[in-house]
C-alpha cells in the first residue's frame, strides 16, 4: 500500500482506459506477428555512421508523413469538419518543390526557396478551404472535396504532366538523412506533434476547438470566434500537409503526380480515429492521433513483409481497423464487461490489484 | 365503457437521469371520461412523468397498470398498442411534410402497391373534420400553416390512432384565445365519448375550466390528487410553489424597499434600435443597478430585443451605447468585449457546451475574451471557480463532471457564472429560470437581487410575470414585435396590471 507504488499503477490504469490504447496493443500484437515470421524481425542494426538501421526504422519512417497529416486532421475534426483534401495538397507541395529543385543549383538555400514555395502554396490550399468552410459556410466535407479534386490536378498542370524528378541533397537528407541516429522525418514529425500538442493544452486554443466542435451556436454565444479559428485550422492543416508532401517526395526526390499522397487523406482520418476523436467534433487527442498513425505504417509494413498480395492489401487493412473500432466502441465493451462481471473470481481479482 | 374507471394507474414511480432522482414514488391515476391536468413548475417533472407513461423513459421504481394489468418495461410502440396517445407541440411536426403525411406518419393506410395516399388523405380529412377543420386540403405544406392549425394538426395526429388515452402536454402555447376555445371543445368532446385525458399546462385559467380532476406534483414529488372543485387558484399555486413561497414573498418586499431610482448617465442606451421582421425599432435605457424586466408573450419582442441587445442577432437599424460609447455589436464576442452579457432562453442550444466540464464551461467566455495565447492557469480557474461556487450555492464535486450530467438549474447556474466571470455592465436573462428547480430559481432570482446591489444593469426575462413582477425595478412591455410601454414597479403593480396592459393595446395588428 505504499504510496510511490500506487502511482505506476493508477497512471497504467489511465492508459487502458485511453481509447488509444488499443491502438498501441494492435501496434505490438502485429509486430509480434512479423516477430513470429522473422524472429529477427525487430532487430535494430547500427550503421557505420552511427545510424540505426532495421524494420522498425521503416515503419518510423513510412509514419513520419502520416503523423503530420493526421494532427492537422486531428484539429480540423475537433471542430466538426473533415480535410479530405490532404493527400492532394501533399502531391501539390511536392510538384511545387521538385519544378523548383529541377531547374535550381543543388545548395542549402534553394532547399529553403523550396521549402518556403511549400508553406506558401499549401496555406494558400488550406486559406481556400478556410474561407470555403468559415466564410462561406459550405460544409466541411464539400468545400475539401473540391480541393481535393483540384488539388491533383493543379499537380499535373504545374509539371505539365510529368513525374517532375530534381537533385538538392539538403532537401534529400530531411527524407533520408539522420540525426541522432534517428531519421530526420520522424524526429521532424514528432516534434510537430509534441509542439501542437504543447500549444493546443498550454494555450486556450485546445478548450476553443472544443467547444466549437461540440456545439458551435453556444460557443458563439460564449464570445468564442468560431470563423477565425476554423480559418487558422485549416490553414494549418494544409500547411502541415505540404511538409508531408515535401517528406514523401524528397525520399526519392521525384514527385509522382498519380501516387503521391494518394488517398492518404483516408489514413488520416482513421489515424485520427484510432486515436479516440470523434468524428463528430469536440474532444481529441493529438497523441491518440500519432499512436494512430504509427498503426497505419506498421499496417502498411506488415501486409508487404507478411507477403500479402497487394490487391489483397485493403481488405487486409480494413479487418485490422474494424476489428480496433469494435474494441473501442462502448457497446461492445459493455458486453464484455458483462460477461466478465458473469465470471465468479473477478472482484476477489480486483481487490488484489487494488492491494 | 363505463365512466370513471381507472385506465391508467401508476404508482411509486421513480426515474432518474445519471445518478440524479428526478421522480420520486409519484403516482397518478388516469379515468375514462375524465380530464385530468398534471400540474407543477418547470422542473417538477411532468414530462419524465409522461415520459414513463408513454414508455420513452426507463422506470427505476413502481408499476404501470393499464386496466388493471401490470405493464412490464414497455417501449413506445407497447404504450402505443395500449392506445396511448400523445400531442405534440407544433413543432415536433415536420414542417416541409404535407398535412397528410405528418398526421399519418408512422400508420399510414397500406394497398397492395405500398402506401395508399389517397386512401391516407380521405383519413386525414376525416379526422380533420372532427376539429373543425374540414376545409383544411390535407396535401397542403404544414409550413405555410399556422402555429394553431399546426397545433390542431398535431392532434389529429394523436386521434388517427383512436386512442382511449391521450396526452395532451402544452397544447396551448402557441394558439389565441379563440383557437384555445375550439382546442378544449375538441377535448371535451373525446372525454364524453370516454377517453382519457391527461393535460398538461401551464395556463392555470384553462386548467380550472376544463379539468375534472388534477395532480400536482413539486420538485419531483408527489404532492397530491384533487378534485378541480376543491381547489382554488391561490390553493393551487401554493401546492406548486410549495414553502418557499414565504423566501419568493420574503425577495419580493426587499427588491420593493430597495426602491431604485435612476440617476447618472445610462450604462446603455438604445435609440431606434431594430432589425427588420424581428422587431420594430426601439428605445430603451438602462442604469446602473437597475433591474429591468421585459414582459409580453412569446413572440412579443422581447427575446428578439434581448438578442439584438446582446449581439446574438444584428440590428439593422438604430444605435446602442454602453457607458457612453457607441458599439457595433457584429457577435456575441463583440458584445461581451463591450460589457454585455447575454444568456439566451435555449439554456441547451445556445447555452451550456454539453461535453465540456463545468470548470469548462465556466471559464469559456472569459478565455475568449482574453483571447487563446492568454490562457487561464489553474488557479485563476479556480479561484475564478471559488466565487461562483458559494454565491450559486454550486457542488464543488460537479466541477469536473460534464455539464450535461447536471441538472437544468446547475447548468443553468454555470452558464450564469460564465457570464459573470466576464464582469459586464449589463447582463441580460432570457427565461434563466426556465424548466429548473424551485431551490436553483430562487438562487438565481436572490443573485439577480445581488447584481444589482453592485451595479450591474439587469435585464430579467421571464415568461412567469410574476417572477419579472417580484425582481424588476422596472418593467418594458412588448406586444406585437414592439414595445407598448413601460411601467415603474411598485406595490401596485401585479401581474394583472401587466396583462391588463397588454389586453388593452389594441392597436397592435392582429395576427396574420
Amino acid at each position: 500500500m505504499s504510496a510511490n507504488a500506487r502511482g505506476p499503477v493508477e497512471a497504467l490504469k489511465g492508459l487502458v482506459r485511453r481509447q488509444y490504447f488499443w491502438g498501441i496493443v494492435a501496434v505490438a500484437l502485429l509486430l509480434l506477428v512479423n516477430l513470429v515470421k522473422d524472429p529477427g524481425y525487430l532487430a535494430v542494426s547500427i550503421g557505420p555512421s552511427g545510424n540505426l538501421a532495421g524494420n522498425v526504422i521503416d515503419i518510423l519512417r513510412a509514419a513520419a508523413p502520416v503523423i503530420l497529416i493526421a494532427v492537422g486532421m486531428c484539429l480540423v475534426v475537433a471542430t466538426g469538419g473533415i480535410d479530405l483534401s490532404v493527400g492532394s495538397v501533399m502531391v501539390v507541395a511536392g510538384a511545387v518543390s521538385m519544378e523548383f529543385l529541377k531547374d535550381a543549383p543543388d545548395t542549402v538555400g534553394s532547399t529553403f526557396t523550396a521549402l518556403a514555395l511549400v508553406i506558401a502554396v499549401s496555406a494558400a490550399l488550406g486559406a481556400v478551404n478556410g474561407v470555403l468552410v468559415s466564410v462561406v459556410g459550405l460544409q466541411p466535407f464539400i468545400s475539401t472535396l473540391v480541393i481535393m479534386l483540384a488539388g491533383r490536378g493543379l499537380a499535373k498542370v504545374i509539371t505539365g504532366g510529368q513525374n517532375t524528378a530534381a537533385t538538392n541533397e539538403t532537401f534529400r537528407w530531411i527524407a533520408n538523412g539522420y540525426v541522432f541516429g534517428l531519421p530526420v522525418v520522424f524526429l521532424l514529425a514528432l516534434l510537430v506533434a509534441v509542439g501542437v500538442g504543447l500549444l493546443v493544452r498550454r494555450s486556450a486554443l485546445g478548450l476553443m476547438l472544443e467547444a466549437i466542435g461540440m456545439d458551435a451556436k453556444a460557443a458563439r454565444l460564449a464570445g468564442v470566434n468560431r470563423r477565425a479559428l476554423l480559418f487558422t485550422v485549416y490553414i494549418f492543416g494544409g500547411v502541415l500537409a505540404g511538409f508531408a508532401g515535401v517528406f514523401a517526395t524528397a525520399s526519392v526526390m521525384t514527385v509522382d503526380v498519380s501516387r503521391t499522397g494518394y488517398q492518404l487523406e483516408l489514413d488520416a482520418i482513421l489515424a485520427v480515429v484510432i486515436g479516440g476523436t470523434s468524428l463528430a467534433g469536440g474532444k481529441f487527442n493529438i497523441t491518440g492521433a500519432v499512436v494512430g498513425a504509427i498503426l497505419i505504417a506498421t499496417l502498411d509494413k506488415t501486409v508487404v513483409f507478411l507477403g500479402v498480395s497487394s490487391s489483397a492489401t485493403p481488405a487486409f487493412k480494413a479487418i485490422v481497423i474494424v476489428a480496433l473500432c469494435l474494441l473501442q466502441s462502448e457497446r461492445v465493451r459493455r458486453v464484455f464487461r458483462q460477461r466478465r462481471a458473469a465470471g465468479t473470481a473477478r472482484p476477489a481479482e480486483r481487490e488484489v490489484v487494488a492491494a | 365503457m363505463k365512466l370513471g374507471r381507472p385506465v391508467v394507474e401508476m404508482t411509486g414511480i421513480t426515474v432518474e437521469f445519471s445518478g440524479v432522482r428526478v421522480l420520486d414514488r409519484v403516482d397518478l391515476t388516469l379515468r375514462s371520461g375524465e380530464i385530468h391536468a398534471l400540474m407543477g413548475e418547470n422542473g417538477a417533472g411532468k414530462s419524465t412523468l409522461i415520459g414513463a407513461l408513454t414508455g420513452t423513459l426507463p422506470i427505476l421504481a413502481g408499476e404501470v397498470r393499464i386496466y388493471g394489468e401490470e405493464r412490464t418495461p414497455a417501449g413506445v410502440a407497447r404504450s402505443r398498442a395500449e392506445g396511448i396517445a400523445t400531442v405534440f407541440q407544433e413543432t415536433h411536426l415536420s414542417p416541409h411534410l404535407t398535412v397528410a403525411e405528418n398526421v399519418m406518419i408512422g400508420n399510414e393506410v397500406r394497398g397492395t402497391f405500398g402506401i395508399d395516399w389517397k386512401a391516407n388523405r380521405a383519413r386525414t380529412a376525416e379526422v380533420l373534420t372532427r376539429l373543425g377543420l374540414g376545409d383544411l386540403d390535407p396535401g397542403r405544406s404544414l409550413s405555410s400553416l399556422s402555429p394553431a392549425v399546426k397545433q390542431l394538426v398535431a392532434v389529429a395526429r394523436a386521434l388517427v390512432l383512436e386512442p382511449r388515452v391521450l396526452i395532451l402536454d402544452e397544447p396551448t402555447s402557441s394558439l389565441d384565445a379563440a383557437e384555445v376555445q375550439t382546442l378544449l371543445r375538441v377535448v371535451r368532446g373525446l372525454r364524453d365519448r370516454g377517453v382519457a385525458i391527461l393535460f398538461v399546462s401551464h395556463f392555470l385559467e384553462q386548467v380550472f375550466e376544463i379539468a375534472d380532476r388534477m395532480t400536482v406534483l413539486r420538485e419531483g414529488r408527489f404532492v397530491g390528487e384533487y378534485l378541480a372543485d376543491d381547489l382554488d387558484h391561490a390553493d393551487l399555486i401554493s401546492k406548486m410553489i410549495g414553502e418557499d413561497i414565504a423566501a419568493l414573498k420574503a425577495l419580493r418586499s426587499e427588491r420593493l424597499a430597495h426602491h431604485y431610482s435612476a440617476s447618472g448617465d445610462p450604462t446603455l442606451r438604445a435609440s431606434a434600435l431594430g432589425r427588420r421582421g424581428t422587431l420594430d425599432p426601439t428605445d430603451l435605457e438602462l442604469s446602473r443597478g437597475e433591474v429591468v424586466g421585459f414582459a409580453g408573450l412569446h413572440g412579443s419582442g422581447r427575446t428578439e430585443l434581448a438578442r439584438l441587445m446582446g449581439g446574438a442577432e444584428r440590428a439593422d437599424s438604430g444605435e446602442l451605447w454602453v457607458d457612453g460609447v457607441r458599439v457595433h455589436l457584429r457577435s456575441p464576442g463583440a458584445a461581451l468585449r463591450s460589457r454585455i452579457a447575454l444568456s439566451t432562453e435555449n439554456l441547451r442550444e445556445e447555452g451550456i457546451i454539453g461535453g465540456l466540464t463545468a470548470r469548462e464551461n465556466i471559464v469559456l467566455a472569459l478565455q475568449a475574451m482574453r483571447g487563446w495565447s492568454r490562457p487561464l492557469s489553474r488557479g485563476e480557474q479556480s479561484a475564478l471557480i471559488e466565487t461562483y461556487l458559494e454565491a450559486l450555492h454550486l457542488s464543488p464535486r460537479d466541477i469536473d463532471r460534464p455539464i450535461e450530467e447536471l441538472s437544468g438549474g446547475t447548468q443553468q447556474k454555470i452558464l450564469l457564472a460564465r457570464l459573470l466571470a466576464t464582469r459586464p455592465h449589463v447582463l441580460i436573462l432570457d427565461e434563466p429560470t426556465r424548466g429548473i428547480d424551485i431551490g436553483a430559481k430562487l438562487d438565481i432570482q436572490r443573485r439577480v437581487a445581488q447584481l444589482a446591489g453592485d451595479g450591474v444593469a439587469v435585464v430579467f426575462i421571464s415568461s412567469q410575470l410574476e417572477e419579472v413582477v417580484r425582481l424588476s425595478d422596472r418593467i418594458v412591455v412588448l406586444k406585437d414585435r414592439e414595445k407598448i410601454g413601460e411601467l415603474s414597479n411598485g406595490p401596485g403593480v401585479t401581474v394583472d396590471t401587466i396583462v391588463e396592459m397588454i389586453a388593452a393595446d389594441l392597436d397592435g395588428a392582429p395576427e396574420m
